[in-house]
């Protein structure tokens, strides 16, 4: 069959992410040709202020060589700018008469700057601010002339006169409204904003407007700025930064309906559905997008589409801002400057040049406005995002998230402050300095980008946080947050929740049946998605849906922990961490034969033998004679009990046979991750309760019930749920707590992940005071854990599969 | 493709029912242990069981498409090259496979030589 013909007109990011997403999706689908004006390839716009202040090059901007666009069978026309699009034709014409026939287009033509409509506006040596070509003429003037002036105390206008500042010029920036970055900042910060910049030495005329820019003594470049006060400054330098505006002109010419913006809906698709926009160009539900987050959203999208999988929507987004000029720092996103119906939680320390407002609505954060202190930007972006409820954390929410507890870089929380030694990754020992030249010179812009190529936070994650913070100190307002909707992988563009409510609404029980109704990019998914859609099925569809070990990590596919060098530990179950002589006998004998090299006591109250060859495992456990102990998967791991009113002179309850009872109750259950219990008999609490899944501590009364807690990456204390009287009332609670868990949350979410996602209020309407709906979850669980067996002894219904223990040697010869 | 009648060139290792559908097996050959995948379109594919990144037992991986994800660190490994998918880099030596009639034959020049 004959390729279509994709032509796109544009050879900026937002076009040129649209074609990689194309080709990652389909790359034979078309033969693509693209026009761009500028003699450059594909580079990184956003890098051009760090090049005009001097701290890159241009060379280290460039994302897509021309090597790129030859390897991809990509026809490239630099240097041509298309004039004409016959719609009915389907062709396109550039200005050096070249002509190409499409079956589809893309329109990525950009936008253009605002230039004032005054006199001596064409005169040499006033310039917009858009590329390589301005950049570089900045650069070329800085070293022979003196004055420059800024029109437009924007974003944009604001890094230009900070780099020509650094070149060595004296900038005067002229702003027409009453303070700096009007759209993205209220007075206060902008106030400090100001003061900042005015101490970098940078002058400020606000509440100006420029009446004409008159030519210098000789006639042959600007010399002067003259205002509508009368006003006169010397300009060898003026720079156009007072906004831009999508580039829509040939896209009329052709007819094509436009209205501050090519018009597209969802799908990225102009009013000729042969006919695609994306980038600033576009206008989508009223918005021309000025930033690169949300145009790669877009490009997404329209790959998608180009690529005929016809799923995915671009519904909007939301924007932040960040300034990118060093030792500034600034944020804002969404409604900051408030209005009716809001609240605002303001902090100001004027002297200390921190500013912090918060705008709240119906108890969501709609807006953020920060200046000097800008280290939970990235929080505060999220909570805005995902719209989550902030009530119950309002009287702390100015203070930023607590990163109480986090391990592994130095207990560093502010990247800014971070020098380029410091560590970020304490897992893979990654460093600031590392990630910040990876985002520079292979043009990163997602967090997943970063894992991917730094390795940093793609182990336990308890980093994420300083690399988003990263990525955004780097890329100022371009940076890519993390998608609202997270994906489950590469495989699909459904999230976790659409996937669960897709297996629980359509009755789905097996992954081919999952993959095909929701439309999976791979035959057989990957690493990340198989052990979650196994898991998903199984726990919604128990004694239903047929458990995958294929699907499963290795560690639940053989039962055993699988360690750095390809041998296995091993952790028997006790009980409420009681064990006898005969078992600890066995054990020991176990150890001798097998000449375990290390045998050691384990934090949940059991013994670990480890370095067992996997060919061994099968032996050792019949020989061990003793529960699986469940300790590589994820599922519930121990019940750690103190010794309680049996003999200690404090007890009040009796942990250990609570304890014993509880991981009975659990035995083989899994779960979106590994679940940890612990039973204390007073609240001396020394098995450790508040750290715990569900921690349960015994007072005189009954039992307090507390979950959520974690004791591993991140430390977080549990919270309190309940007070129960009764033994079998502290199985029925934790139970139903642990189904909402197993039912709901996402595969890898502990439980305080979950909780936090929920809320607390949510969990106790479930479990505390709806009797029917915990009735109903703790039958759940029961009827899930029924003859559950144990995968050390029954390995038919465990569905192990025993041929892994068997290495095959090689018989020699004459067996043809 | 080789030429099925000179048996003496080739060494029957297992046979495709041996190997778990997505999964594998673990051949010890004098050049150490390989591993010997089986996807879900019964192609089977022989790498040397060692990750390129830390020497991580491949055939304990997850097996998707053509590919195997390590279970120590998740690199993802070209089960028909032996070598990394990108970012990542490096590679695990790779086999010739011979399937016939069900039954999986390994190069014995390859078994042989002690090298990788």
């Amino acid at each position: 069959m004959k390729k279509q013909k994709l032509v796109m007109i544009g050879n900026g990011m937002a076009g040129v992410r649209t074609i990689e997403e194309l080709l990652k999706l389909d790359p034979e689908l078309y033969d693509i040709t693209i026009f761009g004006s500028e003699p450059h390839p594909n580079y990184n716009r956003i890098l051009l202020s760090p090049v005009l202040a001097g701290e890159q090059t241009l060379e280290q901007i460039v994302l897509n060589d021309l090597d790129w666009y030859k390897s991809n069978g990509i026809h490239l026309h630099l240097g041509k700018t298309i004039i004409k699009i016959d719609r009915k034709e389907r062709t396109v014409t550039a200005d050096d008469g070249t002509v190409e026939s499409y079956d589809r287009l893309l329109l990525a033509t950009g936008s253009l700057p605002f230039i004032l409509p005054v006199p001596g506006n064409d005169l040499p040596g006033v310039i917009a601010y858009r590329d390589i070509k301005d950049t570089n003429e900045m650069i070329d003037v800085a070293t022979r002339y003196k004055n420059a002036v800024v029109i437009g105390g924007g974003l944009l206008g604001l890094e230009a006169a900070n780099g020509l500042a650094l070149r060595g010029m004296s900038v005067t920036v002229v702003h027409l409204a009453e303070w700096l970055m009007e759209r993205q900042l209220d007075k206060t910060a902008a106030d400090l904003l100001k003061n900042s910049l005015e101490a970098k030495g940078l002058k400020f005329l606000l509440q100006t407007s420029t009446e004409a820019l008159i030519p210098n003594a000789a006639g042959d470049r600007v010399g002067h700025i003259r205002f509508k006060d009368g006003l006169e400054i010397p300009a060898d330098l003026v720079v156009m930064a007072a906004g831009i505006k999508p580039n829509t002109a040939l896209a009329e010419s052709a007819g094509l309906h436009c209205q501050r913006g090519i018009v597209v809906n969802d799908t990225l698709q102009t009013f000729d559905p042969r006919v695609y926009a994306v980038g600033e160009c576009a206008s989508h539900r009223g918005t021309a997008y000025g930033l690169v987050a949300p145009l790669f959203e877009q490009a997404k999208v329209c790959a998608n589409h180009l690529a005929e999988h016809g799923i995915g929507r671009y519904e909007g987004s939301v924007t932040s801002t960040k300034l990118k000029v060093t030792g500034v720092d600034l944020f804002s996103a969404g409604n900051f400057m408030g209005g009716e119906g809001t609240e605002e939680i303001t902090l100001a320390d004027p002297i200390g040049g921190i500013y912090k407002k918060l705008v709240l609505k119906d108890d969501r954060l709609i807006g953020a406005c920060m200046f000097g202190d800008t280290a939970d930007s990235t929080w505060y972006f999220k909570l805005m995002r995902d719209a989550q409820s902030v009530a119950e954390i309002r009287d702390t929410l100015m203070f930023g998230e607590s990163n109480i507890g986090d391990v592994g870089h130095q207990g560093h929380n502010k990247a800014a402050g971070m020098t380029d030694a410091d560590e970020v990754c304490g897992c893979n020992g990654v460093s600031k300095g590392t990630i910040v030249k990876a985002i520079r010179e292979q043009g990163l812009f997602t967090l997943d980008e970063v894992k991917k190529c730094t390795k940093a936070s793609s182990s336990c994650g308890s980093c994420t946080g300083l690399v988003e913070q990263v990525l955004m100190n780097v890329l100022g307002t371009d940076y890519s947050a993390t998608p609202r909707k997270k994906s489950i992988c590469g495989c699909s563009d459904f999230s976790h929740d659409e996937i669960r409510q897709a297996i629980r609404s359509g009755h789905l029980i097996s992954q081919e049946q999952v993959r095909s109704e929701l439309g999976w990019r791979t035959p057989n998914g990957c690493a990340t998605c198989r052990p979650a859609l196994n898991y998903y099925l199984i726990s919604t569809w128990p004694h239903e849906a047929k458990d995958d070990p294929q699907s499963r990590f290795i560690n639940e596919r053989a039962h055993a922990n699988i360690q750095k060098d390809g041998t296995y530990s091993v952790i028997p179950r006790m009980f409420g961490g009681l064990t006898t002589p005969s078992e600890l006998r066995r054990i020991a004998d176990v150890a001798e034969k097998y000449q375990v090299p290390t045998v050691k006591v384990t934090g949940g109250q059991r013994i670990d033998l480890l370095g067992i060859k996997k060919d061994d495992l099968p032996a050792v456990w019949k020989e061990l004679d003793m529960p699986s102990g469940h300790a590589y998967g994820k599922s519930i791991r121990t019940v750690k009990t103190c010794v309680g009113d049996e003999h200690c002179r404090f007890g009040t309850q009796s942990s250990m046979k609570m304890g014993v009872d509880l991981e009975r109750m659990l035995f083989g259950m899994y779960a979106p991750h590994k679940v940890k219990l612990a039973v204390s008999g007073c609240p001396r609490n020394c098995a450790e309760a508040g750290i715990k899944d569900v921690g349960i501590i015994g007072v005189e009364s009954g039992w307090e019930l507390y979950i959520g807690g974690n004791g591993g990456i991140k430390t977080e204390v549990a919270e309190f749920l309940c007070k129960v009287k009764t033994d079998e009332e502290v199985r029925e609670y934790s139970g139903a707590f642990l189904q909402l868990y197993r039912e709901e949350a996402w595969y890898l979410d502990r439980t305080v992940h979950y909780l936090a996602r929920v809320g607390m209020e949510y969990i106790k309407q479930k479990v505390v005071d709806d009797a029917d709906s915990r009735k109903a979850l703790y039958e759940r669980l029961l009827f899930d854990l029924k003859d559950a067996p144990d995968p050390w002894k029954d390995f038919e219904r465990a569905g192990v599969d025993i041929r892994q223990f068997k290495t095959i040697p090689i018989v020699e010869v004459g067996n043809a | 493709m080789p030429n099925s009648s000179s048996t003496q060139n080739w060494q029957k290792v297992t046979t495709v029912d041996e190997i778990p559908v997505l999964g594998s097996r673990i051949i010890q050959a004098v050049v150490g242990q390989i591993a010997v995948f089986r996807n879900s379109e019964d192609e089977v594919f022989a790498v040397l069981d060692k990750c390129p990144h830390k020497g991580g037992p491949l055939s304990q991986g997850i097996v998707h498409g053509k590919s195997v994800t390590c279970p120590l660190h998740s690199w993802n490994i070209d089960l028909s090259t032996g070598c990394a998918i990108a970012p990542d880099e490096g590679c695990a030596k790779s086999f010739e496979v011979k399937v016939e009639s069900g039954v999986v034959w390994l190069n014995r020049q390859e078994l042989d030589t002690s090298h990788g």
